[in-house]
């Protein structure tokens, strides 16, 4: 069926219109970034700075220990990653692959985790972090998320698609249960891993709530603090260093995006193997 | 090269028995086929064979060793799966050697072994594709050189050529054969396609119900089925089989303790008149279709007996009307009340109490 040109062209003006709702606070965050502190004040606002102000990003980098709170992110969310993977794996294999008691029990308990809102089991885990000695410490903000509910179920899904036969085929080939995770499940599984390590690593390269929480100074403190932090500089807010110390933390995420993004888009139009 | 022996084996699944007290032996270098309805247990002997799946009772032996507890991979067996199970994201060369690899055999002799293989199964050209690059045929073959790169005592084959095209799967049957005659190993393979258990098979077992049916070579189990179930399987189309009871006026008496009495259809002939021969009853008979395959015509026709099939090699006689069937005595197989062959009580010995079958 022919689609009319009426109905192109309001499906084109409706993507447009979300585009620009998308894009703008990004557009917005850029250009005030390179603003002087004066174009921020203006109205009504201006779209193009009358010249680049590269030392906004030099003044919101200088002004607190952001190498630090750099090195602390980065640190947090490799382990959280490595963490997550070495414990998602092995249990998406179980709960795909194996049959043993209680393993219907034990992955609804899985599925519970995904349900019960992180806000609502902070205070337990702080306490418990505290009682360990952990509070104030890069491993208090690592070892939360040493697992992910979300990455288990997904992980499963993917692999329960793969044929049985193929399995047994692996086993007759005398493979070991480690060389069929590692040479023929994951590699099925490449588009479900890229996009669980991305979706990971946007939420805690960006959290703020739990190293908030945990964190008392700047011994363990990570990137969006810092970024918050920023707004107390020199009295009133200066939104074009705030905006600076902004782009610098998505930058990370924006490069990893444009080199994952056909890996993305497979794992959610994926149909398995014929 | 090597003998299995099931003994006693059975299988159930959750209450269901699937396998029922078979014990079998598998000669050594054969090439035996297991072929039976879809349902009758074919494919959990196999998987039992291969280590997959593990029986409930009795004993499996490969060359007299007990292989009960032994891992799929300690068996010394290779196994062709229907739908291939080749490793998708591997090349042809890396399915081939996996399993080399896992072996640790050296670099250098798994590249000798894997070329020489791929020359055999002539895949020297796609060594370095995708199987999602290959057609139907070529990942069959890639399937065959992963299973016989390995050398194994026992080749695995369950339906492998179900998936491919009525052309194709010709070809493969011959080239299995083949290949069976050139690597002398036992073979072990499971259809439903009684065709292809008839065509490939030096020895076939019949199964149904999760017990064995007969086990034979081809053509003794066409000539001499063992029960009612061997001879309607076997054939196509299949025996004619009808109660004692159609038999009634036409063949007299039926001898006691014959209780089914069937006859194959192209052992039956269609003429358009009566012809009258000896030790034969001839039928009138209703020709209801017909259809033309060219080297053979398969009648379907109606007479006092029962609706009937007849497949005869010479033209076709007519396309409907009337028709005289007549069926040699000698060639009529009995039954008993237990549906087990009675070749024993022979029809054609009761030549003198034939009617004709004819009015």
């Amino acid at each position: 069926m022919k689609t009319p040109l009426i109905l192109k062209v309001i499906n084109g003006l409706g993507l447009v219109l979300l585009f620009i709702i998308f894009a703008m606070p990004f557009v917005w965050m850029a250009s005030t970034a390179f603003k002087t502190l004066g174009e921020t004040l203006t109205f009504p606002p201006v779209w193009i700075p009358e010249s680049l102000q590269w030392a906004n990003f030099a003044q919101a980098w200088n002004s607190g220990p952001f190498l630090k709170y750099f090195f602390n992110s980065v640190i947090v969310t490799l382990f959280i990653l490595i963490l997550q993977f070495a414990t998602i794996i092995p249990a998406a294999y179980a709960f795909a692959r194996y049959q043993f008691p209680l393993k219907n029990f034990f992955f609804a308990l899985t599925m519970i985790c995904l349900m019960i809102p992180s806000q609502l089991i902070f205070l337990p885990v702080y306490l418990n972090l505290s009682s360990w000695g952990l509070l104030d410490s890069i491993w208090g903000l690592i070892l939360p998320f040493a697992t992910s509910a979300f990455g288990i179920f997904l992980l499963r899904q993917s692999f329960m698609q793969v044929p049985e036969e193929l399995l047994e085929a692996a086993r007759l080939d005398d493979a070991t249960e480690w060389q069929i995770i590692r040479k023929i499940m994951l590699p099925l599984a490449k588009p479900v891993l890229i996009t669980l390590a991305l979706f990971s690593f946007i939420a805690h390269w960006n959290d703020y709530f739990w190293p908030l929480v945990m964190t008392t100074t700047d011994n363990a403190r990570t990137l969006p603090l810092g970024i918050a932090m920023l707004r107390q500089v020199e009295g009133g807010a200066a939104w074009n260093t705030i905006m600076a110390g902004n782009l610098l933390l998505v930058v990370p995420i924006l490069i990893i995006f444009f080199f994952a993004q056909r890996h993305i888009i497979r794992a959610f139009v994926y149909t398995g193997v014929k | 090269m090597a003998e299995i022996r099931l003994d006693n084996i059975s299988k159930t699944f959750n209450e269901d028995r699937v396998v029922k007290n078979i014990s079998l032996t598998i000669k050594d270098g054969s090439f035996t086929v297991l072929v039976g309805p879809s349902g009758c247990g074919k494919s959990t002997i196999l998987r039992m064979l291969a280590g997959f799946e593990k029986q409930t009772e009795g004993d499996i032996w490969i060359d007299d060793k007990l292989v009960n507890d032994l891992a799929p991979s300690k068996r010394d067996i290779a196994m062709v799966f229907q739908n291939y199970a080749l490793y998708p994201t591997m090349t042809v060369k890396g399915n081939i050697e996996f399993g080399l690899a896992n072996r640790k055999i050296p670099k250098k002799e798994r590249r000798q072994l894997v070329e020489e293989i791929a020359e055999i199964v002539g895949l020297s050209d796609h060594l370095n594709k995708k199987p999602d690059k290959l057609s139907g045929g070529q990942r069959q073959r890639v399937a065959l050189a992963r299973a016989m790169v390995k050398k194994p005592k026992v080749f695995i084959l369950d339906e492998p050529l179900s998936n491919l095209d009525a052309k194709l799967r010709t070809q493969m049957r011959t080239e299995l054969i083949q290949l069976h005659k050139k690597l002398g190993t036992t073979f072990v393979y499971v259809t439903h396609d009684q065709v292809e258990a008839m065509s490939m098979g030096d020895e076939i077992i019949i199964l149904n119900k999760g017990m064995v049916q007969q086990k034979a070579a081809p053509i003794d189990v066409y000539q001499n089925p063992r029960n009612l179930f061997a001879a309607e399987f076997i054939g196509q189309p299949p025996m004619n089989v009808f109660d004692r009871t159609a038999y009634e006026g036409i063949v007299e008496p039926v001898p006691e303790g014959v209780r089914y009495i069937g006859f194959r259809p192209e052992h039956a002939s269609v003429s358009r008149t009566a012809a009258s021969i000896p030790h034969t009853i001839e039928l009138e008979s209703e020709i209801l279709t017909l259809e033309t395959l060219g080297a053979e015509t398969i009648y379907k026709v109606k007479n006092r007996i029962g609706v009937m099939n007849i497949r005869s090699f010479s033209a076709p006689v007519a396309k409907d009307g009337c028709c005289f069937v007549s069926i040699p005595l000698e060639k009529f197989y009995p039954f008993g009340a237990d549906k087990i062959a009675k070749p024993e009580l022979d029809l054609s010995m009761k030549k003198e109490a034939v009617l004709n079958g004819i009015g």
